[in-house]
């Protein structure tokens, strides 16, 4: 009986997860749908990601030889990193592939050893622009990863669990009735931080062409082929993972059988596609940050996930 | 002298070379400005020519003074001569002595008619540096990510604040000046290759060569063909203060205002279009007039168009203005000093945003502007946003211009009808200076003629041979990932300074 309920148990995470694995590039083409609306254009195909990737896992890499074995690493490694967080992230209430204890830092982790990975691949080139670039993710790295860990501390205050799982499966609209701001603030927190770490504006700007201001795109300029395909699914991968998490966070919706199971994958799902239309809304609205106030907006959010567990703990 | 008006070389005053510069940085240091500066061969010798802008009382003075081998230079007193000088080294091999920093301009390809020096291969020239704890060199160009004209740009850095910009440019060895010369006395391939000067502003520099014919053929222009002429300039300005600030718009991230006036900037092509035919104005002006005329019908139906776009494009620009992270990206970045904006000698919209009230169309008047008065637009701070506020007025300005001119056109069948009148020979042995305010600034065209009447110079200046060391200013200790908004606030023109 209990090896039946595991094996469904399991069975959910795998169709969870495949969804994930799936549906993340649609992400990119409902943002570029919202964008191109909002600017009275037509649009790109809303398949427009799959197109590519298929176009760039088809081609030959270009390496140069001032690289060494980091720069084929990163990319790799980074989806691979993607890839783990996935497995950790739950999705409508119900838990990834694997939960445990402190499974939040580890989520965290995961994160910032992937840029790490990224910022060296990135210096390996030896260019002037990738090393400004590294330079520049790793300083605004500092005050996102804070927010971040500082809002699953205080998720973790507020709903007595310490695992990634166990805190969204455990909010439900008692719970925001009973500590709404500090899941509000901690919501809005994590907002910022999926902004700062999918490299959209306000802090980044996915479709500029001017290397001076880019932060993510100019570090990886030199990669091509497979591993530009790696990278583009890596970040299609965070912004699911993410949005799944911060979908959780603000639709509680849970269910323990079957049916409303896949009520809240649905849920989770159609939370997560909504957020990518405030992703777009928030990119067709308002110009990029001065990159000098970048910093400021993460500290603000981290501001946030601050003041958030401090209300916890008065 | 007055703008657009011929003079015989031996009124020119023939100074000494020491009493030339004296006379210049006098006249630097009392308010005129440094249009042009270029050697040309005149009576048998070659000879430096300044031509010096009196923009308070709309005079402009040309000196000359024998070039010889060497002269003091005036760019450590008189900053505004340092490219002119440069370009003088490099061209005729006249050292300016004592200039501070003599490196080639446009690395000019070697002459089949006996070049008086061969310069340096193409791009290698001396950087300034710097040393010491985490000071780096960046390097973009000469080939850049989009489909831009080629220049290099050198960033001397300390982390991410810009110690100095170097920009080093030249890529395109173009030789129109020679080939203008060329020419002989005018002609189809003369306004050509003057359409062609800097593609962007075909009406603005086809106005100033002709202009020149005409003041050194005595002829004068039917009233309806310089209405026509001013239409096409103020529709030139339209489309590209528009363009501009729709590229300001993209590079901030900024979406809605992008994609809306990369469209209009297109409506107010096509309104070119409906004049003369071409998106760009090409063919509109002609030497002694305009290349087509202009009826009620036509010119009711441009106004129409104008009138359903304009505001559209009002609109968009003013979303600029209520968006508080737009504002925030445009104020305090890329600022130029008034000090700094009068030493280099910028003109047009760069200038009148650093609070210099210049503007050749109400110090120089030629044409229809005589007639019309266009307020010239200034703004204070000197900034990306005092750039962008400067094109947000122009373009009313301009809409205002083109409303009434397009609704009170002169009777084409009046006593000074027709829309071109013939240019004759051109005087002999004779210099004339044509200004025309362009939509980047002052366009500045030097006509010189030998003994037979044929051109023996011409000098082009377009308004980016004075302004891109504006924006190497406007970079000083700021932020390198400003520099985009900032060179798009300028945008100024390679090929116009590639001549």
């Amino acid at each position: 009986m209990s090896a039946a309920v595991d094996m469904n148990m399991l069975g959910g995470a795998l169709l969870r997860m495949a969804a994930g694995l799936t549906l993340c590039p649609l992400l990119f083409g409902v943002i570029n749908r919202v964008k191109a609306l909002f600017a009275g254009r037509r649009g790109q195909p809303l398949l427009q990601t799959y197109y590519d990737l298929a176009k760039l896992l088809r081609k030959g890499a270009v390496y140069s030889g001032a690289t060494s074995w980091a720069f084929g690493l990163g990319p790799a490694a980074g989806l691979a990193c993607c890839l783990c967080a996935l497995a950790l992230a739950p999705l409508g209430g119900q838990p990834g592939l694997f939960s445990f204890e402190g499974d939040l830092f580890l989520f965290a982790g995961l994160y910032s050893l992937g840029r790490f990975l990224t910022a060296t691949a990135a210096l390996d080139t030896g260019s002037s622009f990738e090393g400004m670039g590294a330079s520049r993710e790793m300083q605004f790295a500092v005050p996102a990863e804070l927010a971040l860990i500082l809002g699953f501390v205080a998720l973790a205050q507020a709903t007595g669990d310490y695992s990634l799982a166990g805190i969204l499966g455990r909010l439900d609209l008692a719970r925001w009735q009973a500590c709404g701001p500090v899941l509000a603030l901690t919501a809005a927190a994590l907002f910022l931080v999926l902004l700062a770490e999918t490299c959209r504006i306000p802090v980044d700007d996915p479709n500029t062409h001017l290397e001076l201001t880019m932060v993510h795109e100019v570090m990886v300029l030199d990669h091509s082929g497979p591993d530009l395909a790696f990278i583009v699914y890596g970040q299609a991968l965070k912004m699911w993972t993410l949005g799944a998490v911060l979908a959780g966070l603000v639709i509680p919706a849970r269910g323990g059988e079957a049916s409303s199971m896949l009520l809240g994958a649905v849920w989770g799902v159609a939370g997560i596609f909504g957020l990518a239309v405030v992703i777009g809304i928030v990119e067709s609205s308002m110009a990029r940050l001065r990159l000098l106030l970048v910093p400021r907006l993460l500290v603000g959010a981290t501001a946030l996930s601050g003041l958030a567990l401090i209300l916890l703990l008065r | 002298m007055r703008n657009a008006q011929a003079v015989p070389l031996r009124e020119i005053p023939l100074l000494p070379a020491e009493e030339f510069c004296t006379e210049v940085l006098e006249a630097v240091l009392h308010e005129a400005r440094l249009s042009a500066l270029f050697c040309a061969p005149a009576g048998g010798e070659l000879r430096l020519f300044a031509i010096l802008a009196e923009d308070r009382l709309g005079v402009l003075h040309a000196i000359s003074a024998p070039a010889g081998h060497a002269y003091p230079s005036l760019t450590p007193d008189c900053p505004q001569a340092h490219l002119f000088e440069r370009e003088i080294f490099e061209t005729w091999g006249v050292t300016p002595l004592g200039h501070p920093w003599l490196k080639p301009v446009r690395f000019p390809r070697k002459d089949p008619d006996g070049a008086p020096h061969a310069g340096p291969e193409i791009g290698l020239t001396h950087f300034m540096q710097a040393q010491g704890e985490s000071t780096h060199e960046v390097a973009v160009g000469p080939v850049h990510a989009g489909i831009i004209e080629p220049g290099h740009f050198r960033f001397l850095c300390h982390g991410e604040d810009v110690l100095h910009l170097e920009i080093s440019l030249g890529y395109q060895h173009r030789g129109v000046e020679r080939a203008l010369v060329q020419t002989g006395s005018g002609g189809p391939r003369f306004v050509q290759l003057a359409q062609t000067l800097a593609g962007d502003t075909t009406v603005g520099h086809t106005i100033a060569a002709c202009q020149n014919l005409e003041a050194l053929s005595g002829c004068r222009v039917p009233a309806g063909a310089q209405m026509l002429r001013a239409i096409g300039l103020e529709m030139e300005r339209l489309a590209n203060h528009a363009g501009d600030l729709g590229a300001l718009a993209m590079d901030m991230g900024y979406l809605p205002t992008s994609s809306f006036l990369g469209r209009i900037r297109g409506d107010f092509l096509n309104m070119t279009a409906k004049l003369c035919g071409s998106r760009f104005g090409r063919g509109l002006v002609t030497p002694g007039g305009t290349g087509c005329d202009l009826d009620k019908k036509r010119a009711g139906e441009v106004l129409a168009h104008l009138r359903e776009v304009f505001p559209q494009a009002m609109e968009s620009v003013e979303l600029l203005w209520s968006t508080p992270s737009v504002i925030s990206r445009l104020e305090r970045t890329g600022a130029v000093s008034r000090v700094d904006a009068l030493a280099l000698g910028l003109v047009g919209v760069a200038a009148r945003a650093c609070d210099v009230e210049i503007d050749v169309r109400q110090d120089y008047p030629t044409g229809a502007y005589a007639y019309a008065h266009v307020p010239v637009a200034t703004a204070q701070t000197g900034d990306v946003s005092a750039r962008t506020f400067v094109r947000h007025m122009e373009l009313l300005h301009a809409e205002k211009f083109l409303v009434e001119h397009l609704t009170h056109l002169p009777d084409a069948a009046g006593p000074s009808g027709g829309f071109s009148a013939p240019v004759r020979a051109l005087a002999p042995e004779s210099l004339a200076v044509s200004l025309v305010e362009g939509w980047r600034g002052e366009i500045c065209h030097v006509a010189l003629t030998d003994e037979n009447g044929r051109f023996a110079a011409y000098k082009v200046v377009d308004p980016s041979f004075h302004n891109w060391a504006g924006l190497a200013m406007a970079l000083r200790n700021q932020q390198i990932s400003d520099f985009p908004i900032c060179n798009k606030s300028f945008n100024l023109s390679y090929c116009g300074h590639d001549l």
